[in-house]
């Protein structure tokens, strides 16, 4: 049992809405297309065994040196406005 | 067929100095018919297939490495044939096929050993829902038996059957599953193309496509410009990163799994053994190395090395199902990255561009669908259609609906 546990791009953060015109194209898009960047990525890992915070990490898939980590829920707020 | 009985005689009394290389190193034409990317397993069957059995001239396979140095040499070695859904279950059974004559076609010594496969199971509803799955690979041409506990103990005494938590109730057995000797698989096969007149180009690497309207007409590498007709990837865990030359964005993320090898220990596992209650697979080699592996490490990476959790988490699940290994000692790991698709399905497609063709998303399958991943790849590209075993193997159906999610995961690649 790992202490924090990953859920993927943090581009899911950014979910579209349901009555857009294209929503359709962009559920799909946003459900299965990934970047999936070599080098510095945005994801969401959560604190599973700990205070269960969402939390965005900034790290090198490259070789897993992290250099950012936010609380997601700060990160939507600012996304909100 | 250059390696025979009798040429192994006469180089045994002749110093062994008349070899010929097992595959040469060309020149780069200026143009190919067809150009591979990706000198992997999948790559080098491809342009075996399509020589052999596609009758396509002048192919170039490029890899940016050396031949036997990407996934194709970072596995388990297993080979097998027992999915649950139907797409996925004619398309290994075809592939299982392709193991047992592969050694006459290729001509070339790959170690095919039919020791069989044995999936544990440890409750009754995980037993109801492996036979289910015995029934579906039968349905589909393949075998598939059900053992008992008794059976197990004849053949594999030093189990741990009395777990309080996880028992062993059972197993389904595939007696024509079993293992393969990997590196000599893209070896093999490397041989056969090149017999067959394929260039096999090493230390290649793809830089970007040329396109004229619309078209794929050719590649930039590290060793010059060169001219196709038609672009193959077969490139794994590095597809995302190609195919985004082409501005394309897959439904694939790529993370790292790991492969263990303990030092070498006398004989003692006869077959392949899968733990059913934790993720766990081992068989050991004719060298006497016990060769295992469990889960991907679970995040994004293209570090081709893993992490200690993961070792740990694995070794726990082998000494939960096996406590007699706890002193063999841990001789060598290795990281492959892992081309994970949104379903667990793999994708053998043409994409939105001409000329530019896409073998991708093979999970952990990928080195047991080597065979049948060259022939249906190989399909594609000469006729310019799918086989009919890779049809259901498309991009679109993420778009309309036809997922297959052997395991019923949904869009969560680290979980298939």
């Amino acid at each position: 049992m790992s202490e924090f546990i990953y859920y993927g791009d943090a581009s899911l953060l950014k979910r579209p809405k349901w009555d857009n015109k294209n929503a359709e194209d962009e559920f799909y898009k946003y459900l299965y297309l990934r970047k999936n960047i070599s080098g510095f990525h945005k994801e969401l890992w959560f604190h599973q065994q700990g205070d269960r915070s969402w939390l965005i990490v900034t790290r090198n898939t490259k070789n897993h040196e992290i250099i950012r980590v936010e609380l997601a829920t700060e990160v939507v707020k600012g996304l909100d406005k | 067929m250059y390696y025979n009985f009798l040429k192994i005689l006469k180089e045994g009394l002749t110093n062994n100095n008349g070899w010929k290389k097992t595959w040469q190193n060309p020149q780069i034409k200026k143009k190919y018919d067809v150009i591979i990317i990706g000198g992997g397993g999948h790559g080098l069957a491809t342009a075996f297939y399509l020589a052999k059995e596609f009758n396509v001239k002048n192919i170039a396979v490029l890899e940016k490495n050396w031949i036997g140095g990407g996934n194709v040499g970072r596995n388990t070695t297993i080979i097998r044939s027992n999915y649950m859904l139907n797409e996925n279950e004619a398309f290994y059974e075809f592939s299982l096929k392709l193991w047992e004559s592969l050694e006459k076609q290729i001509n070339y010594n790959a170690m095919v050993s039919q020791r069989g496969v044995l999936n544990l199971f440890h409750s009754d509803a995980q037993r109801d829902s492996f036979i289910r799955r015995g029934n579906s690979m039968i349905i589909n041409g393949a075998d598939a038996e059900l053992y008992n506990v008794q059976k197990i103990k004849s053949i594999y005494p030093f189990l741990e059957y009395e777990n309080a938590r996880f028992p062993i109730k059972g197993g389904l057995f595939q007696k024509r599953g079993g293992t393969v000797r990997h590196d000599a698989v893209a070896w093999g096969y490397a041989h056969a193309a090149d017999t067959l007149g394929v260039d096999i180009i090493q230390n290649c690497e793809v830089d970007n496509f040329k396109f004229k309207s619309g078209v794929c007409i050719g590649v930039e590498t590290n060793q010059g410009y060169i001219k196709a007709n038609k672009i193959g990837c077969a490139v794994a865990g590095s597809t995302s990163l190609l195919l985004s030359k082409a501005n394309m964005s897959l439904p694939i993320e790529s993370h790292v799994l790991q492969a263990f090898v303990s030092e070498s220990i006398k004989p003692i596992i006869p077959g392949v053994i899968t733990f059913g209650a934790g993720h766990f697979y081992i068989s050991q080699s004719d060298k006497g190395g016990l060769v295992f592996g469990g889960d991907i490490d679970g995040y994004n990476s293209y570090a081709q090395r893993g992490n200690l959790d993961t070792l740990e988490d694995v070794c726990e699940s082998g000494l939960a199902l096996m406590p007699t290994i706890s002193k063999a000692r841990l001789l060598r790991m290795w990281g492959g990255i892992m081309d994970m698709s949104m379903d667990g399905s793999p994708i053998i497609d043409k994409t939105h561009i001409k000329g530019l063709y896409m073998n991708a998303g093979w999970c952990y399958g990928g080195f047991k669908a080597t065979p049948a991943s060259g022939w249906c790849f190989a399909h594609l590209i000469a006729k310019d259609y799918s086989h009919r075993l890779s049809e259901n193997f498309r991009l679109n159906r993420f778009k309309n609906g036809y997922m297959i999610d052997e395991k019923g995961q949904g869009a969560q690649p680290n979980l298939h």
